[in-house]
Order: structure tokens, then sequence, then C-alpha cells
């Protein structure tokens, strides 16, 4: 799909519209922020995205949602990304919602999330960089059900979140896909380090002392989480990608009338050739960017043989893009772009961390060697 | 719709399948493979005659003009399974010309009736090879500043006609080419408004060319001379002085056509290298991303220009970004290819294809306008920035 049709048009002006007036930096991200709330976003956005639907875009109409697909769940990233909203859309609504579609859990799970009620979490890190065949937290066998000891860490929200989608070893060992089984693991049952991230967004580390569950807590089968788990991460690589260039033209936009409107030695700064080809060549990279996750959207959507493959792509290519263009956002802001009263920053700080999540551009680009044969 | 569109693929198929000679369903090994057409073109083998033949009686050199020029008629999705059908069994274009990818655009958009008759449809038989009279020494990046004169004389024996006399650069095969469209200044007053169209034939006493020897040791490029070129007053496209908005035209689409040269051949450049090297290896690998990328881009901006949502200056991102990874694609294969790239002429390298290539690709960001013109387009046209 190259071309978005009118619903996908009308999403998109709906989701603009919303997040420039609701979902705005000084509404959300700084007040947040300058008020130091534990979960770091708003509830009252998060029950608004329900209201108006937003929240049902990936969850199957059979379930109440929209049954609509990563297509139009990377509309409404981009206005995110665009905006730096603080939101558990991607996490909750498309991560965790694909994790546990097709299960008992969905049906639990599914009404709190279409009514932005419930906030889910996703804990699947456990070291410093995105490694999921390396899952380690051993689940062992315990009568009926499973006992859990080890670590996770970067689980976004995870200390806001009614239930987190876990993956840990129940078979085989570190480095092997089979093996891997998905938990939902209830609040309060993992003890959690509620981590403030550079970007004021809040992360959990969890630590996993003899965590008891019960059989039902299993997602899909036991050994079998893999496959929930990479089309989870797949479908949050994906929207990640789509709020990487949200984030991307946001930080352009701003530097671009910043450009026009900062005047030394006697006119715009922007007028200096040096400045216009760095602008011009940001530009065509932005583009670039978006339609690599326009690909991978429409690639998963409509089960392309190749969608593994563009979503690294997507998730490689527009991280670099986004750290492109906050490193021009700052530089070409001058002073003024190292002080925390301007906005440009935060886009940097923003980038750093959707950059890093669910696998930073080097092992993306590492993904599309392997998938590629080399 | 869908249905009719089916019926058209599978007859497209099986018409592929009887007409197409099996010679000419081996891939393009050099240039060499492709057919040009012209005067004094003389084929390879039978098989690329019949094939150019076949495809050109059916309008498939140009399947998407309108049938009266010899073109296919066929709408943009039949357009697409013509070519999804061909490269399926992998063959190779009946005709490539400047004619169909420069020319016919311009001409279709600008012509008179009678321009479009006599010429569109011996441009699609692949009968007249053009080239493109565009650069002078003293203008390239700055191409309205062109000199090159034509001027009217009124003549009460032979025909009033237009006189040229100057210099033009970077002619591709212009010794090979049997017609030339060519930027001619028409009047002083204004420079980009005093630019016009001209069309004429190599073979008019007065033009000479010499081609220019490449880094790449190869010539495709002339320096073309006019001295008291004669050229009949009705073959001017467009009005007299609007000459460059038909040159700006036509730049898009030589401009659509370069960028496509990022996809260098296709496919990964990893998977083709094997890089042993870690690190060339990750060196390639972001390389890839960057092509894969450029691909999805490709498709999309594709599919915006033909909505009518593009926008008018995007031709020029994708030139700059096109040629700057080709560029990279070449320096990258190069690193790749080790000492065995380095060989110029042995029948080993294919007569030294790899480092031929790769001084070839340097060019690709100078010609069409150079990396730093399409950024300048992109800053004043999309970005709107100031004094740009």
């Amino acid at each position: 799909m190259s071309l978005l049709n009118d619903d996908q048009k009308m999403l998109q002006e709906t989701a603009a519209s919303l997040l420039a007036e609701e979902g705005s930096i000084a509404k959300q991200l700084r007040h947040w922020r300058d008020t130091d709330c534990y979960d770091g976003f708003g509830h009252a956005l998060w029950k608004q995205f329900g209201e108006l639907g937003l929240n049902g875009i990936a969850i199957p109409e059979a379930d109440g949602g929209l049954g609509l697909g990563a297509t139009e769940a990377a509309l409404v990233l981009e206005e995110i990304g665009r905006n730096l909203t603080p939101s558990p859309f991607l996490t909750s609504a498309v991560v965790a919602a694909r994790a546990i579609e097709g299960t008992a859990h969905g049906e639990r799970w599914y009404p709190g999330i279409l009514s932005g009620d419930a906030v889910l979490a996703l804990a699947v890190d456990e070291g410093p960089h995105h490694a999921p065949e390396q899952t380690a937290l051993a689940a062992k066998r315990q009568g009926n059900g499973f006992v859990l000891n080890g670590h996770k860490q970067f689980a976004v929200q995870a200390a806001s979140a009614d239930m987190i989608v876990t993956a840990a070893r129940t078979g085989g060992a570190p480095g092997e896909r089979d093996g891997i089984t998905l938990f939902a693991v209830p609040k309060d049952a993992a003890q959690i380090e509620n981590v403030h991230l550079a970007d004021s967004s809040r992360a959990g580390r969890l630590t996993f002392d003899h965590v008891e569950l019960d059989a039902d807590a299993v997602i899909g089968a036991v050994d079998g989480g893999w496959a929930p788990l990479s089309r989870a991460l797949d479908a949050g690589r994906a929207g990640a990608a789509a709020e990487l260039v949200g984030v991307a033209a946001g930080a352009s936009a701003m530097t671009l009338d910043y450009l026009k409107q900062r005047q030394q030695f006697g006119k715009a700064i922007g007028e200096f050739q040096a400045l216009q080809h760095r602008a011009a060549h940001l530009y065509g990279e932005i583009e670039i960017a978006r339609a690599a996750a326009l690909k991978a959207a429409g690639a998963l959507d409509s089960g392309d043989e190749r969608a593994e493959l563009w979503v690294a792509v997507a998730k490689a290519k527009a991280a670099e893009v986004a750290n492109l263009a906050v490193r021009e956002g700052v530089q070409m802001h001058g002073g003024i772009g190292m002080t925390d009263e301007h906005d440009i920053g935060l886009y940097m700080k923003r980038e750093a961390v959707l950059g890093g999540l669910l696998g930073d551009r080097y092992y993306h680009r590492n993904r599309v060697a392997e998938l590629s044969g080399y | 719709m869908t249905d009719a569109l089916d019926t058209f693929r599978s007859d497209t198929r099986a018409w592929l399948e009887a007409n197409c000679p099996a010679e000419m369903r081996k891939p393009i090994r050099s240039e060499a493979d492709y057919c040009w057409g012209g005067r004094n073109w003389t084929f390879q083998s039978d098989a690329q005659r019949t094939w150019l033949d076949v495809m050109a009686e059916r309008g498939w050199t140009v399947p998407d003009w309108p049938k009266e020029y010899g073109g296919g008629g066929l709408s943009p999705a039949e357009t697409k399974v013509l070519k999804e059908e061909m490269s399926r069994i992998g063959a190779r274009p009946p005709l490539v010309s400047f004619g169909i990818s420069m020319l016919g655009p311009a001409l279709l958009k600008f012509g008179t009736e009678e321009q479009k008759t006599h010429y569109l449809g011996q441009i699609a038989r692949g009968e007249i090879r053009w080239c493109q009279g565009y650069s002078e020494p003293g203008a390239g990046s700055d191409l309205a500043g062109l000199q090159t004169k034509a001027e009217v004389v009124s003549d009460p024996v032979g025909g009033d006609h237009w006189l040229v006399n100057g210099q033009k650069v970077w002619t591709s095969y212009a010794d090979k080419a049997d017609w030339i469209f060519c930027l001619t200044r028409t009047s002083s007053e204004s420079k980009q408004g005093g630019i016009s169209f001209l069309l004429f034939d190599m073979a008019t006493p007065g033009v000479s060319t010499k081609p220019i020897l490449l880094i790449s040791g190869n010539s495709p490029f002339c320096e073309t001379f006019f001295d008291d070129v004669k050229v009949p007053k009705a073959q001017i496209v467009g009005e007299v002085n609007k000459g460059w908005d038909v040159a700006k035209y036509l730049l898009g689409h030589e401009r659509e056509m370069i960028s496509g040269m990022g996809l260098g051949g296709g496919g990964s450049l990893g998977a083709a290298t094997k890089p042993a090297d870690p690190v060339l290896r990750a060196d390639i690998a972001a390389f890839d991303v960057d092509a894969l990328a450029f691909a999805a881009m490709s498709e999309r901006f594709i599919a915006m220009w033909k909505a009518g949502e593009a926008h008018p200056a995007s031709p020029s991102m994708m030139k700059y970004a096109g040629t700057e990874l080709n560029k990279r694609r070449n320096e990258l294969a190069m690193a790749a290819g080790g000492s065995d790239a380095l060989e110029w002429d042995s029948e080993r390298s294919k007569n030294g294809k790899a480092p031929r290539d790769w001084l070839r690709s340097k060019g690709n960001s100078i010609e069409g306008g150079t990396s730093e013109v399409q950024l300048n387009i992109v800053a004043k046209h999309i970005l709107r920035l100031p004094g740009a």
C-alpha cells in the first residue's frame, strides 16, 4: 500500500487535531514532567483516546475493536511523535494487544484498553540491549503453576500497568527461540523500580524473586511464546518507527521555523546555503523514513512474507533519521537549543529512548543483514 | 474492473510467452545489450529486431502513450501489469531511448498535433535516436545561462528558418544520435524567458560532434558544435522564448528516470557480496537499510506522483537521494571486491566492469542537475527557506 485511502486520511486528521490540541508538549509532556507524575502520562487523555475509538485500532472487531491494522496505528503514532505526547498507546493498544490476541487474556483485558481504563506493559529486555532470543528469566513448573525468578528492564510504563506481558524461559537455553513462554503477570506480583528515563517517561526494572503464577497466566502455548512475542514486537517496532518519523518531522518543522525567524548578520539564518542544504537533505531523509514506516506497516497488514525485513528496515531507518533530525535541530537552534526552556531538546531526549526501544538501529541493521542472508 | 485486469494479465502473459524470443529473456550483461534504435542502428541479433518489431506493433514500447501516437493506450494499472509480466519472464526492454523517457512526454504536453503525429510514432517504433542539447561549456548548473544562438532568417527560396550557432557539451551519445532536442537562446532580454526548444536532424550541415573520454575510459558523452545550422522554422516545441517551460518539464522526467538508479541493479548489496570483514559488513548493512528504504520511497513517490499528491519539486529530492545512494553502492562494491575490483580490462573482470561502473557513477550526482542544485530546489520550493 503506497497511498492512504479516505478512511485513513480521516483518521490521520482526527489524530492530528486531537494531539496538536490535547497532546501538546505544554499540556502533556511538560505538565507531567514538572509535576513529577508517577506515571509520566495523563489518564484523562488516555480515556479520551478510548472514547474516540483510537484504542481499538489493533483490536479485532469480534472483541469490540475496530479490527484495523498497523497502517492506522502508524498514522496515530506519527502524530504522537510529532507532539512528544506521553501515552500508553504504543505499548498497551499495539504491543500488548497483539501479544494477547486470540487468547483468554484478550477477552480479559481488551475492554479496559478500549475504554482507556487499563494500562498494559511488556517486559522483554534483560540487559541494556534488546535481545529477545536471550530471554533467561526462569519460569519453573511448580504444582499447577509456575514460579518465576530473574530480572527485566526497560519495561515501558510497567509500574503503572495493570498487567505486564512478560517473556520467560520454560525450556531450552538463552539464545534459542523455542522454550520461551509469555506470561500475563498481574500488578504487584513482581518488585518494580519505577525508573525515570532521560525523556521523562517511566520504565520499570523488574525483579522476580520467587513469583508464583497460576497456569492460566500463560499467554498462548508453553514453550511456544516466540510466535506471539515476535508478532507483538514487530507491531511495536513498526509503530515505534512511525512515532520516530513524527519525532523527526516535529523537530524539523520547529527547526525550519527557527531558520526563517532567527536573524544574524542582518538576515535570516535560513538564507545561508550551508544550512539550506542540510535542511533539504533532512527533508528528503524524513520522507524516505516515512515511506519505510508505511511500507513496514502495509507489509504487516497484508501478511507480506518479507514483513519482518521491512519492519527492521523501518525501525533502523526511522531511528537513524530521527537522530539526524534532533541533532540538526539542537545545533541549528544554537544556544537556545541547549536550554530546558526550549522544546527542541525534548525531541532529542525522546529520540534517544524511542530509538533504542525494541531494538536500536544497530540491532535492526544486523537483522536486515541476517534476513538478507549475510 | 479487477476481472478485466485479470483477463488482461492472462492475455498479456500468453502473448509474451508466444512472442518474446528466448534470447531476449536473458539478463542484460552490459550496455551493449540494450536496443537504442535509430536509423543507423545495427541489431545485435535477429531476436533483438523481432522483439522490437512485435512490441512496437502492439504499441508496447510506450504502453501508456495514446494509441493514435504509436502507444499502447494502456491504463496505469495495465501498464503496471505489463511491466510485472515482462519482469516475470525476465524480458528485456525492447527499446530504450531518450525519445521515450524525455522528449516524448514533453511533446505530448507541449507539441502541436502535427509534431505529435510526426515524431511520436517514429519514437515508439525506434526509428529516431535522440540526444539532448542542454549543457554548454558556460552553462552547467546555471543552465538558463546558455548562449547557443538561434535567429530567424527570412529565406523566400528555401523557406524561413532558424540559424543556429554555438556549442553544447555532455550531449549523451550525440555521435550516435539521429536528431537533437536543443535549447537555444532566441532573446537576450530575459535569461529564462529568452530560450526556445528546437528539434533538428544531426545530419544537417554545420553539426559536428566530438566524443569526450571519461575517467571510466568510456565515451558516452560528446561535445556538439553548431556552425550556421539551418533549422526549418516549424521545428520549435512550444512558443518562441517559452522553451524553459518545456525544458523544466522534461528535466522532471529525466530526474525521475535517474533517481531510479538508486535501485542500482536491485537486490541486497550484502547478499551479492557476502562481506567477510565485520566492519565492512556493518557499513553494507547500513547501506542496505537505506537502499530498501529508498525502494519503499520510490514506490510511494510514483504512486503519489500519478495521483497528483506529490510536490512538483519532489523529483529533485528523489534525484538527489537516488544518485547519492548509487555512488555509495559503488564505493562499497569496490571495497567488497578488493583487488579483484581494480582490474581494468581482463576478461575475468568483464572488461573492468566494477571500476568503470564505480567511476561512471560519480557522474550521477552531476548530470541532470547536480546534487547541490537539487538541494537548492528543495530548499526554495519545498521548504520555502528565505533567499533560496
